[in-house]
């Protein structure tokens, strides 16, 4: 009898990571906690174990192999004894019964490129890894294309003919950063682990290389006190880029954010600028529990002074965060950790600077308005997909930025199919989707066929079971279901 | 070795007239609160002005400097025009801060007077920041952050001189500590009294200056901005003074005794400084009376300023709350 070794995850939002290399051989023997192999992400060298006793019969995947998706098996172990040529006629037992669904979910053809993949819900375990197994299958071309026709996750802005380029939300995020430090000598980054560390998160990965260490500032679990210092820069000249681990921190720091940053130029009489950017990741990623998977999108967008950025997708996260480093306000720009690692067209644009202020139409249609942002474009997304199965054409926006707020290119929207859902991780109530809600029963109560629809996260600290945090975060489903109430279809 | 403060008869005069001009400024904002043309919280500084004065005689324009809500007597003594601190007072449009900011948030970019803050330790970061960008930009300013003593209870306060150390930054902290922070004895706040002693625990070099003689808090803050500039390193001063006033206009002090307040004025600043000045026979009466009706007018001047100043028009509401966008 056999055992497969499957590519374990690093982190509960790894979904592929490289074959670093093996410890052992074909035909060696193991036993349980032995290191028979090293694999590797952006992030961390981890060790596998052997899980059974045995010998190490086949190694399926060779060391050096990158992108190798989470649960593909990588090696098979054979009872001490058994033949190691019998294993390739054997059809090896996995661990879990997970995997079969993946394995079966593998062969089934990859989305065409170029052709966004719906996104699955995050901490929706069994189906991210299900997602990786099909990306590893076949893992999507980078090659650089041309934009001829604009695909609907691409930004207006850009013209078409534009050569474009696959990247991550990561790598873009950093891009943006560097393009911005080599453009002006004032920009800097400050925050936890953001240089040597090369980012918790891995975004100003190489920063500190190219930038040193005066405009790449490390700082100790500080962040009420380098929050302030950046502010402090920021009156005196400087263009900070405050770098929170995580924003669920900023909590510690809002004091500077709200009554340093966002109040002085209006107390000081329009005295005293604040170029200052805070940015990292927001809301929940996966299993880190209620302390970790906060999403601030409403608490800061209700501040005047400052202007709060989420973007979806990497060419939004490149074109907004260099146009927030140059402006010359105080500027929350929330990420989200399950966004960093997708992979989106990015115009191969010398200086590709975003409007803010300025929401982007994700998807043209006529009978039911959606409108999301940050990783709530996934659920509005995939909910377009399976609405239009069922002959319902739904106008999908993004917002990009939530303040100032692109109300007129919503209120247009409605005004067309006189119905509308909004969509949010966060908590409902004062939330982004209130304030949606709100501004369209204001402005365009008399194009309105039905009440305004919202799907929010629960009203709940994020639960850490897996059951309990896919219920407490929205769905595709709970969005299909909204859209078909406000069309009074069933 | 402490670098004397040299004394000549015109620094005599520039230092008296400084603290007699707050104390003056204040006694008319009293007035003009009672008529209710100031109104909202008014934080006196009655009794610490030996404190800003002497520090600010140590600065220069280059330098920077952050204060709390009880600021009037640092944007005086920065040299930041009394019509328009007045006006401000007052919620006028000729105000250093169009009437934005009020009473707790004077600011003055020119005279790189940073708030003007009215969260306890707020201002410390801000400081520190100040002194950050001054460093990575080479110049050799020194950044001055004036706090209470209650706001070392606040976690930046630990933050901040870590940082401070840590990096390295031109920074001098001004403990002004006048034994109260609001209602609440230092004896009733602290664990550890010994301000300079809690700075050491961050390796920050400091001392305790008495805050109510001025030429000791000017040497004091001199050779402390010295060091600063010749060793790239943060410095701390404990200075050590009293609130003569409430709090602010809404405290009936139940929390001391009207014989404590009376033994301390009898030390106040300009009590001490004028007596002793005139006991040594440095300043003649009739130098302190024309000085004082000097003042009074520049003061009269100013409430004319503040009370001849328009409002800000209702169609500026909204202006200042973000800078326009710069294009991209």
């Amino acid at each position: 009898m056999t055992v497969n070794v499957l590519m374990p995850a690093l982190s509960p939002t790894m979904e592929q990571g490289k074959l670093a290399k093996w410890l052992k051989s074909e035909g060696d023997a193991v036993k349980a906690g032995d290191v028979i192999a090293e694999i590797e992400t952006d992030k961390a060298t981890m060790e596998v174990e052997a899980v059974d006793e045995g010998v190490l019969a086949r190694i399926l995947v060779p060391g050096g192999t990158e992108n190798v998706a989470v649960n593909t098996p990588i090696a098979v172990i054979a009872e001490e004894g058994e033949s190691v040529a019998d294993t390739a006629d054997h059809a090896p037992i996995n661990r879990t019964g997970e995997e079969d669904k993946a394995e079966k979910q593998a062969e089934a053809p990859a989305p065409a490129p170029g052709q966004t993949a719906p996104q699955e819900q995050p901490g929706e375990a069994n189906k991210a890894q299900t997602k990786a197994a099909v990306e590893a299958a076949a893992p999507a071309p980078k090659p650089t294309s041309v934009a001829e026709q604009p695909s609907p996750t691409i930004a207006p802005e850009i013209p078409p003919g534009t050569a474009m380029v696959s990247m991550t939300m990561r790598e873009a995020l950093r891009d943006a950063m560097a393009e911005e430090m080599r453009r002006d000598p004032t920009v800097f980054v400050i925050g936890e682990e953001v240089a040597e560390y090369q980012g918790a998160y891995k975004v100003t990965q190489g920063l500190l290389q190219e930038f040193g260490s005066k405009r790449v500032v490390d700082t100790p679990i500080t962040e009420y006190g380098f929050a302030g210092v950046g502010v402090g820069a920021a009156f005196a000249g400087l263009r900070p880029i405050v770098e929170f681990m995580t924003f669920n921190f900023s909590m510690q720091a809002i004091d500077h954010i709200v009554n340093s940053a966002a109040k002085t130029l209006y107390m000081s009489g329009g005295q005293i600028r604040c170029p200052i950017v805070f940015r990292g990741p927001n809301g929940a990623a996966a299993r880190v529990a209620a302390q970790h998977s906060q999403d601030y999108s409403a608490w800061y967008s209700q501040v005047p002074g400052l202007i709060v950025i989420s973007p979806s997708n990497a060419s939004d996260a490149k074109g907004l965060l260099k146009a927030a480093i140059r402006n010359d306000n105080p500027v929350v720009f929330l990420e989200n950790e399950i966004l960093y690692g997708k992979t989106s067209e990015v115009p191969a644009l010398e200086d590709f600077v975003l409007p803010i202020g300025k929401a982007r139409i994700a998807r043209p249609g006529k009978d039911v308005t959606l409108v999301s942002f940050s990783i709530g474009m996934t659920y509005a997304l995939h909910a377009a997909e399976e609405l239009a199965k069922e002959g319902i054409e739904a106008e999908v926006i993004d917002l990009r930025t939530l303040r100032p707020m692109d109300t007129a290119t919503i209120i247009d929207s409605v005004k067309k199919t006189g119905r509308c859902v909004a969509i949010e991780e966060g908590w409902p109530q004062s939330g982004v989707c209130a304030e949606i809600a709100m501004r369209v029963q204001q402005e365009a109560f008399d194009y309105l066929d039905a009440p305004v629809l919202r799907v929010t996260g629960k009203d709940t600290p994020m639960p850490y079971a897996a059951n309990l945090e896919k219920l407490a975060l929205p769905s595709a489903a709970e969005v299909v279901t909204a859209a078909k109430a406000v069309l009074y279809r069933s | 070795m402490t670098k004397k403060v040299y004394l000549d008869h015109a620094h005599l005069l520039h230092l008296l007239k400084a603290m007699i001009r707050i104390r003056h400024f204040e006694a008319k904002c009293v007035e003009l609160y009672q008529a209710q043309k100031i109104l909202g919280f008014l934080h006196l500084y009655d009794g610490e002005e030996a404190v800003s004065v002497g520090v600010m005689e140590a600065l220069t324009p280059e330098d920077a400097i952050i204060a709390t809500y009880r600021e009037h007597g640092q944007a005086l003594a920065r040299g930041v025009d009394p019509k328009c601190l007045m006006a401000e007072m007052m919620g006028k449009l000729n105000g250093c801060c169009r009437g934005r900011g009020g009473s707790m948030h004077f600011f003055d970019r020119k005279r790189r007077f940073y708030g003007g803050n009215a969260i306890v330790g707020g201002g410390l970061p801000l400081a520190l920041g100040v002194a950050l960008a001054d460093k990575m930009q080479r110049r050799s300013a020194v950044t001055a952050c004036f706090f209470g003593e209650g706001a070392v209870d606040e976690g930046e306060f630990h933050e901040t001189l870590n940082l401070a150390k840590l990096w390295r930054l031109p920074i001098l902290f001004v403990c002004e500590n006048n034994l109260y922070s609001m209602g609440m004895a230092v004896e009733r706040a602290e664990a550890d009294i010994d301000f300079v002693h809690k700075a050491s625990g961050y390796r920050v070099a400091g001392e305790k200056v008495d805050g109510m003689d001025v030429v000791a808090v000017e040497s004091a803050a001199r050779n402390a901005i010295d060091r600063i500039r010749s060793e790239n390193d943060p410095y701390f001063l404990e200075c050590r003074t009293y609130r003569f006033r409430a709090h602010s206009m809404f405290d009936a002090q139940l929390y001391r005794s009207k014989e404590e307040v009376e033994a301390w004025r009898k030390k106040g600043p300009i009590l001490r400084f004028q007596t002793w000045l005139e006991a040594n026979r440095l300043i003649k009466p009739e130098e302190i009376a024309a000085m004082e009706k000097e003042i009074d007018f520049e003061i009269a001047e100013a409430v004319a300023y503040a009370e001849a100043g328009g409002l800000e028009p209702i169609s500026e509401l909204e202006r200042f709350v973000t800078m326009d966008e710069v294009p991209a």
